[in-house]
């Protein structure tokens, strides 16, 4: 360092000053880590962060409606949806040019099964006067708004153009409010009738349900935990296996597992029934309802609880209990006060981890839920598969999505990602 | 006692039980004072009494319950439940110990039960799902091997038993190749912005799965479009590269997660010795750091291989029919057609994943034992 100070920069061997062949050198490095990542970084975000960006945007996009009646949309700005009268001639006009043209193209159905979502019989609608609008000449058969509302009366009613109007903006939030049992309507957002009430009833019994499941994910594994850390490295090895063999087995197999065992027929009510504690006309009802969600759930995702607890109360040192009890403690104030609080880190990354993984379960409540014992998850599942309700389908992931990346904020914040462990 | 119990009166039979069990243990400590020939008597006695009751099966649990209460008598009465305890403890404690092992034991039980039901089920003779009597009698003629049989020659479960055979390797030779190099790069000092990357990598592990497959499911149906529609692949083929490359996906943070812990203990002054004696950066890799890291590499590999095999949310809503893998199979017999070729795949997969854990667990320590650290 002195000779640095006295004769000037210090210099490397080819004669640059040695701090600036050292940024290029770290520069380089730090290029060719990169350079590492780059693929893989490239093909998640293609492959994964952009699907769910999509996902995203999905949830809120509606073009559906201005792209297949664009001059509709345009005549339906001047029209008053308050006044409580029909549209003018004008509109009808305008409507009848669009259908022709949907028609052609085949995309008012599309657009009838889109609306359906909002009211129910616009699908019906569409389908039923796409074929005899498509027979109308959009020059020579005007005026439109007899011809339309004898065609059907659903022309006539001011609630369906309202429901055009509602509905005709690009971008809507119009699916979240459908996710939360609510509705656009030109009035704002109002709640759904009773009767169509069941997502938010659904989201609390999946929130309801995966508490319960992390409940007794605790219970279970804070003893069988305990046990494993405190016992020879031997003894505990070999136990270790009971718990990680569940973990590696195929969730599937572990599912048929549990489905064979809890059904009516099936082995746990056949040796009740033989040990004479439940009479065989009262078999115990313990599939396709909650409670057999939540028993198979419980031991798929226990060692998810067991292995971090594990690793926790691995690092308690037993000297502490120890001095706690030389010193008076009874064996109760010794676990309440000295090995409880220390083991907490294990139960809150485990419970979260356990969670964030039942929350976002399909699988399993598909197969052992039945109708009563379903979560969120099945509930975009059907939107996508059986009632095309891609939007929805959407929104419901969005808000799941949000809740999951909350708990993993929360995670990260206690334990970490990096300390992610498997096996 | 459980012959009472099967007999629909459980409380009597309990009762009559420990009355038994009392007045045996009398005689034996009393009169007999010998414990090997007491222990023989019960056992004895009690499969003797099994098979006289209900045959083979009877027998065998009966001698199982000789054996356990013979033990057990001997084991209060000689206080050897003590024996292994520390000497100052209480008789509450002492029981309240016991207590606890109980509690664990029933747990484990809950744990391994339902992947032991599904073992001996498989083997059924009949379409049930559950014990006929003939196996409960140990008699041949109550199993079969004919659902593995099925399982081997229906042509539904042979071609997803393929399909996923075709699937899962190339997913996991995607992802472990680009999960490792990118490993290695992030194990790097000074990476820019590593959090992020990191978080960005291992989403696809924190997204739940009926996302992941949600948002694939509209993105990679206009890819497929695409890839069909412009390009003119074929559709099966386009099929596939779909499930592969989200399958992929999906086995990418456990190769990172992996490999990146076996790289926390590498020494890097290796390749820095390495490229000292001339080895170009290549080189290096494959002689020096590659050998190191093959352990973390092959679980990390492992992890994505069964993710993939395992996997059926994504497969189901990517995929078409001609892509249906054998979970999907599975999947659907479970909730349409129940049938119990089910429980032979089950039976097979448990045993495949018995080799992957022995395998993961032997790489493990090979990895610490090569990093130096302490052997377990």
């Amino acid at each position: 360092m002195t000779d640095a100070t006295q004769s000037g920069p210090m210099l490397a061997a080819d004669g640059t000053p040695l701090k600036k062949s050292l940024a290029r050198s770290l520069r380089r490095r730090k290029l060719r880590a990169l350079a590492l990542i780059a693929p893989l970084l490239l093909f998640v975000l293609l492959s994964f962060v952009i699907p769910i960006v999509s996902m995203l945007f999905r949830s809120v996009e509606n073009s559906i409606v201005s792209e297949t009646l664009p001059l509709t949309v345009i005549e339906l700005q001047h029209w008053d949806a308050e006044s409580g009268e029909l549209p003018d001639e004008a509109l009808y006009a305008a409507f009848t040019k669009d259908m022709v043209a949907a028609v052609e193209a085949k995309q008012h159905t599309r657009l009838g099964t889109r609306l359906n979502y909002e009211q129910t019989g616009m699908s019906s609608m569409f389908r039923k006067s796409g074929r005899q609008i498509k027979r109308l000449d959009v020059e020579a058969d005007a005026p439109f708004k007899e011809k339309l509302i004898d065609i059907h009366d659903g022309w006539g009613d001011v609630e369906t153009w309202k429901v055009i109007k509602t509905h005709a903006v690009p971008i809507t939030n119009g699916y979240f409010l459908n996710a939360v049992d609510m509705r656009r309507t030109p009035e704002g957002a109002q709640s759904q009738p009773e009767d169509k009430q069941i997502l938010i009833k659904l989201f609390g019994r999946t929130l309801f349900m995966s508490l319960v499941i992390t409940g007794s994910c605790i219970l279970l594994a804070y003893p069988i935990s305990y046990l494993l850390a405190n016992l020879p490295m031997r003894v505990s090895n070999l136990l270790m296996i009971l718990v990680l063999l569940p973990f590696w087995t195929s969730l599937l197999v572990r599912t048929s597992a549990w489905k064979v065992m809890l059904q009516q027929q099936g082995v746990i009510n056949e040796t009740l029934v033989w040990l004479g504690l439940v009479a065989d006309d009262a078999r115990l009802v313990i599939i396709n309802n909650q409670i057999g969600t939540i028993i198979a759930m419980t031991h798929i995702l226990l060692p998810f609880m067991v292995l971090p607890m594990y690793s926790v109360m691995q690092t308690i040192p037993e000297t502490y209990t120890r001095a706690a009890k030389s010193m008076g403690a009874t064996n109760w104030t010794t676990f309440w006060r000295i090995y409880f609080p220390q083991s907490i880190p294990g139960i809150g990354a485990g419970s979260i981890l356990v969670f964030i993984l039942s929350i976002g379960y399909y699988i399993t409540p598909e197969i052992v839920g039945g109708t009563k014992g379903v979560f969120i998850s099945n509930r975009i599942a059907y939107h996508i598969s059986s009632s095309l309700n891609w939007g929805l389908a959407a929104a419901l992931g969005t808000i799941l999505l949000a809740v999951v990346l909350l708990l993993y904020w929360v995670y990260d914040k206690i334990v970490g990602i990096d300390n992610v462990k498997l096996g | 006692m459980f012959v009472g119990a099967g007999q629909g009166s459980a409380l009597l039979g309990i009762v009559i039980g420990a009355v038994l069990m009392a007045g045996l243990a009398w005689v034996y400590i009393t009169v007999l004072d010998n414990e090997r020939i007491a222990r023989w008597i019960t056992i004895l006695g009690m499969g003797a009494a099994g098979l006289l009751l209900g045959g083979i099966t009877a027998m065998i649990v009966g001698l199982l319950a000789g054996w356990f209460f013979a033990f057990f008598i001997f084991w209060l009465y000689e206080g050897r439940y003590r024996r292994k305890l520390l000497p100052y403890l209480t008789g509450r404690q002492v029981l309240w110990h016991y207590a606890f092992r109980v509690t664990c034991g029933a747990i484990f039980v809950f744990l391994i039960t339902p992947i032991l039901v599904v073992l001996p089920l498989s083997f059924n003779a009949q379409d049930f799902f559950t014990f006929t009597p003939e196996m409960l009698r140990l008699d041949p003629e109550g199993y079969s091997l004919k659902h593995y049989r099925d399982f081997f020659t229906n042509n539904e479960w042979q071609r997803s038993f393929k399909n996923s055979l075709i699937i899962a390797p190339i997913a996991t030779v995607i992802s472990v190749s680009l999960g490792t190099l990118a490993a290695i790069g992030l194990s790097q000092s000074h990476v820019p912005g590593r959090r992020a990357i990191m978080g960005i990598l291992i989403s696809p592990m924190i997204v739940p799965l009926i996302i992941s497959a949600t948002g694939m499911f509209f993105f990679y149906s206009d890819i497929g479009r695409f890839l069909e529609g412009t390009l003119g692949m074929d559709k099966n083929f386009v099929g596939y590269i779909k499930v592969v490359l989200a399958h992929a996906v999906l086995g990418i943070p456990f190769v990172i997660i992996t490999v990146t812990a076996t790289l926390v203990g590498f020494d890097q002054s290796l390749t820095r010795a390495a490229a000292n004696m001339g080895a170009g950066p290549v080189r290096t890799f494959f002689k020096i750091q590659m050998p190191l890291i093959l352990p973390g590499v092959i679980s990390g590999g492992l992890f994505a291989f069964i993710t993939s095999f395992d996997e059926v949310v994504v497969v189901l809503f990517v995929g078409s029919a001609s892509q249906k893998t054998l979970p999907w199979q599975m999947f659907t017999g479970l909730r349409e057609q129940i049938s119990p070729t089910i429980l032979a795949v089950a039976t097979i997969l448990v045993v495949f994943s018995i080799a992957l854990l022995t395998t993961v667990e032997l790489l493990r320590r090979r990895s610490e034992r090569l990093r130096g650290l302490s052997p377990a």
